[in-house]
């Protein structure tokens, strides 16, 4: 059986989580203080995943660049390639919160999203 | 002169919420005065999500939680004017402010709400040795310069204080292709979040080194690198502990200071701690329908806690706007707080309290009181008296400076003790 101690990420209590594992499967998770807590434990273990933010020039706007996230969380692994797919991206401005900027990022099925909207110039 | 019911300095996260809560608390004429070219604040530069859990249950971006408060102040038809300075208000409440369309501005207002939200501390309160080259910024600065101007203000980077900014930083400037070699902390503990610890730097490798600072600065024109070293308990850098590190920029974060230079000079009397106005239960500072809330009143680290905060200073200025004939009066006012005000103490290891005093009789049913610690707690207790007699006990298996704690007492908890002078609040170690 192995232990693994954690830091919550799911809110800013941050819960101290301790994770027993068998053979890569979660036995249990202790110290959360939510359902949030419990499902945090026992995907960082297995598939850790990061909601990943950032931001995307656009032409003709406003501002020179609007913010954007994953829709959901994506694997951590995944991080780097979600910003190397986003790094030429230019979106010519009007951009609206909730408008797609990237469908189905790196390969992760999840679509990167804008936070933001950004009225022509 | 215009004349408002309630004007809110600042459209950051507490100027909107607490509109919005006025508004919905019957105030017709509200006028909201931003001085950036946008509503939301700071919230415009925190791109990261991680905001309103508590507010709407769900993760949300910086942009994407201050657009449920520009929308909810558009929808319910509030005022406001952005690019306008506030340069002065007067004790009767009097505003004078500019901006290019109006020119200078007098506006009465029948109540004031003070959230003009906080500055970074900035270099030169930290006596750090060296030359003053180009490199050096501010977290917030480098943030707003990536987020939201499109720069990137450099690659190699060293960051000193572990304040929720300068981890978020880390993790930003990785992200945007810059190698972020440490980042340095004076104190033994960080003063972030625990989960911006372990999201912005365990998962990028970036070295966290407590209890180290900066004791050089190198380059001329540009910075070349930056020095390191330990600190002992008294925060002295000990010799030999030195090292060095090459890189073109350094990042402060060590601190944020509510923007008061306005309510000071108004006569607004400040708390020596937070350097934040002295209120009472309803966010109402010494001069008479005058409220503060959010990071202009004391530093917080939740957007979530600045809205409730608001929020309440909202309904309170409505209250009083409502009240005003026995408020306006000050002799009688003065009469009331000699004669109802209990003072809330902070002791053994409590810094401050907001609000430090409390009116029962204008207390709504339930008043969060907000604090922090002045040090890292593990097992303990945070116990309230009422005068002598321990009331609250709750344990707390964690509390540390950099983490906000709260906790509520309930008007009819107090009604209990009509003879109660002083509520004190202190921390117990198990």
């Amino acid at each position: 059986m192995e232990e693994r101690h954690l830091i919550c990420i799911g809110c800013p209590v941050g819960c101290a989580l301790t994770v027993k594992t068998e053979q890569g499967a979660v036995i249990s998770v202790e110290g959360n203080t939510c359902k949030r807590g419990r499902e945090y434990g026992e995907k960082e273990v297995t598939a850790p995943a990061r909601t990943v933010t950032t931001t995307v020039t656009v032409t003709g706007g406003k501002i020179p660049a609007v913010s954007v996230r994953t829709r959901t969380d994506i694997p951590k692994e995944k991080i780097f390639d979600c910003i190397r797919a986003l790094k030429g991206i230019q979106i010519p401005a009007p951009v609206h919160t909730g408008d797609i900027i990237l469908a189905d990022a790196a390969g992760t099925g999840v679509d990167v999203v804008a936070t933001k909207t950004v009225e022509l110039r | 002169m215009e004349a408002y019911d309630v004007v809110i300095i600042g459209g950051g996260p507490a100027g909107l919420a607490a509109a919005v809560a006025a508004k919905e608390h019957g105030i017709q004429k509200i006028l909201i005065l931003e001085r950036d070219r946008e509503l939301g604040g700071i919230l415009n530069q925190c791109i990261h999500n991680g905001f309103g859990l508590h507010t709407f249950k769900e993760e949300l971006t910086g942009p994407e939680y201050a657009l449920r408060y520009i929308k909810k102040v558009q929808e319910l038809d509030i005022e406001y004017r952005l690019n306008t300075m506030v340069a002065d208000i007067s004790p009767e409440r009097v505003i004078t402010a500019l901006n290019r369309e109006d020119g200078l501005l007098e506006i009465k207002a029948e109540a004031v709400i003070l959230a003009m939200g906080c500055r970074e501390r900035s270099r030169g309160a930290l006596n750090i040795p060296g030359y003053r080259p180009a490199g050096i910024f501010s977290a917030g600065t480098a943030q707003r310069l990536v987020n939201m101007e499109g720069y990137l203000p450099g690659r190699k980077v060293v960051i000193l204080g572990s304040g929720d900014i300068g981890l978020i930083m880390a993790r930003r400037m990785t992200l945007e292709g810059a190698k972020v070699k440490a980042v340095a902390e004076l104190m033994p503990y960080s003063g972030g979040l625990r989960r911006n610890i372990v999201q912005c730097l365990e998962d990028y490798g970036i070295p966290l080194k407590l209890s180290h600072t900066v004791v050089d600065i190198k380059g001329r024109e540009r910075v070349e690198g930056v020095t390191l070293a330990k600190v002992d308990e008294r925060g002295k850098p000990i010799p030999g502990t030195e090292e060095e590190y090459a890189c073109d920029t350094l990042l402060l974060s060590v601190g944020l200071i509510p923007e008061n230079e306005i309510s000071g000079k108004m006569g607004v009397e400040l708390n020596p701690v937070t350097s934040g106005p002295v209120v009472n239960e309803s966010l109402e500072t010494n001069i008479p329908g005058v409220f503060a809330c959010g990071n202009v009143l004391h530093v917080h680290d939740l957007v979530d806690f600045v809205s409730q905060e608001a929020a309440a200073a909202g309904r309170f200025a409505a209250d009083f706007i409502r009240n005003k004939k026995s408020f306006q009066e000050n002799q009688e006012r003065e009469e009331i707080r000699d004669s109802h005000e209990i003072r809330i103490i902070s002791d053994g290891g409590v810094r401050y309290t907001i609000p430090s005093f409390i009116r029962p009789e204008y207390m709504e049913e339930s008043l969060t009181i907000r604090f922090r610690v002045g040090r890292v707690y593990r097992d303990c207790y945070v116990c309230v008296y009422f005068d002598e007699k321990l009331v609250i006990r709750k344990k707390r298996l964690y509390a540390a400076p950099g983490e906000m704690e709260e906790l509520i007492l309930k008007k009819a908890q107090l009604m209990e003790y009509p003879a109660l002078k002083q509520i004190t609040i202190k921390i117990q170690e198990a």
